[in-house]
């Protein structure tokens, strides 16, 4: 667990008044405030980085408490007595629900360091950072999908600081994108409606297949003889592998499209994009006599 | 409109510890949305995220209704762009 020089994350002397700290800290949140940057996890940790350096600097309790023990805060007498209250305040978030699924941990933007912790134990509060008045806090979680699990419609449980949730995860979720559940964030105040939780898919890259919306993409070898006289191949879909007529004399990287074979289309019941093909067709190597004879002849025909 | 956590705009301005006027002064600048029921304004559940992030950029931040005017602006094209950004993202891997 590293020292955290608080003067230096809000860029102050050691000498700063009240009102030094006040400015800078004022100064710096509205740049790294998370309302100003959506979806910008480094802001989002620089801004508790910030509320913590306040924290400490502005209460002078905490202040002349971090002063005094500076870089040797781990001989202080509150460093045992808060790494023991420590222990009782880990906090509990949900772990997944299924087998399949990696679910992550939210992030209510209010952690503060251990180091912070070991000094002054769990929390804060009583700074300059607003509580919940009216409506709760909104979660935010990230749920990992391979393709194939995009593919279907899932029903999954989370469990969601200690109660269970029972989502639907509609076929056809892209990368990146975010469902919301209304009212299932951090409990509300003053009889105010609980916050939602934001769930965002990240759907793994599938090393067999390239997608497009609904649409997939995959490159299949071929065969020259099958490519010149036409013939039938296996190609693998997401969903198994299914049988392919090849006209003859198909020429190198032609593209074909297997109707329906892509993924569903997002809150579409029925509807499917498609699985376009693109053969790479496979020139023979170490001919042996008789066969380079043959290219021979086939060659002399049609010069 | 559902009733269950419908809220008059003076318990929440007590909630928050604030003029009425900032809400009024929001509304006016067609950022809020506010019912008015037998002379009593209340606050519709839909717009509580949006209003109390603004009532975050003005007590935590001190910005007026201008800025925060301003703000919402510019936050809805950030958020716009960044959808795009994903969208644009992910069909950059077909072409990898």
């Amino acid at each position: 667990m590293a020292f955290i020089d608080y003067y230096e994350v809000l860029g102050v002397s050691k000498t700063a008044t009240e009102k030094d700290i006040k400015a800078a800290y004022r100064k710096l949140a509205r740049k790294y405030h998370p309302d100003l940057n959506p979806n910008d996890e480094q802001a989002h940790k620089k801004f508790q980085q910030l509320n913590e350096a306040n924290e400490v600097l502005s209460d002078p309790d905490k202040r002349k408490k971090y002063d005094q023990y500076g870089e040797n805060w781990q001989h202080g007498e509150a460093y045992e007595q808060a790494r023991q209250q420590q222990a009782h305040q880990q906090r509990s978030y949900g772990g997944g629900g299924g087998q399949a699924f990696d679910f992550e941990g939210f992030g209510s933007g209010d952690d503060f360091s251990d180091f912070f912790q070991s000094m002054f134990g769990g929390g804060g509060g009583s700074g300059s950072r607003r509580q919940t008045k009216y409506r709760g806090q909104d979660y935010n979680a990230e749920l990992h999908l391979s393709l194939k699990d995009a593919a279907e419609t899932h029903k999954q449980t989370l469990t969601v600081n200690g109660k269970n949730i029972r989502i639907t995860i509609p076929a056809g979720v892209e990368n990146g994108q975010t469902i919301k559940i209304s009212g299932h964030g951090g409990q509300g105040a003053n009889g105010g409606p609980g916050g939602d939780l934001y769930i965002k898919f990240l759907v793994a890259d599938d090393p067999r297949f390239k997608r497009k919306g609904a649409d997939l993409y995959a490159t299949t070898k071929l065969d020259l003889y099958t490519a010149i006289l036409g013939g039938e191949i296996t190609v693998e879909t997401l969903t198994g592998k299914v049988k392919v007529k090849v006209k003859p004399e198909t020429q190198n990287s032609t593209k074909v499209k297997l109707k329906g074979k892509g993924l569903p289309v997002y809150k579409k019941e029925g509807e499917f994009g498609d699985l376009f093909i693109t053969y790479d067709i496979q020139l023979p190597t170490n001919l042996t006599n008789k066969q380079k004879q043959l290219f021979e002849e086939l060659a002399k025909s049609s010069a | 409109m559902s009733t269950k956590h419908i809220i008059t705009t003076k318990d929440f301005c007590v909630f928050h510890q604030l003029e009425h006027s900032f809400i009024a002064d929001l509304h006016d600048a067609g950022l809020v949305e506010i019912k008015v029921v037998d002379n009593t304004t209340y606050i519709p559940k839909n717009q509580l995220r949006k209003l109390e992030r603004m009532i975050r950029l003005h007590l935590d931040l001190d910005i007026n209704v201008a800025g925060i005017e301003a703000i919402t602006h510019l936050l809805q094209r950030i958020e716009d762009i960044q959808e795009e950004m994903r969208l644009l993202r992910n069909s950059l891997k077909t072409y990898e």
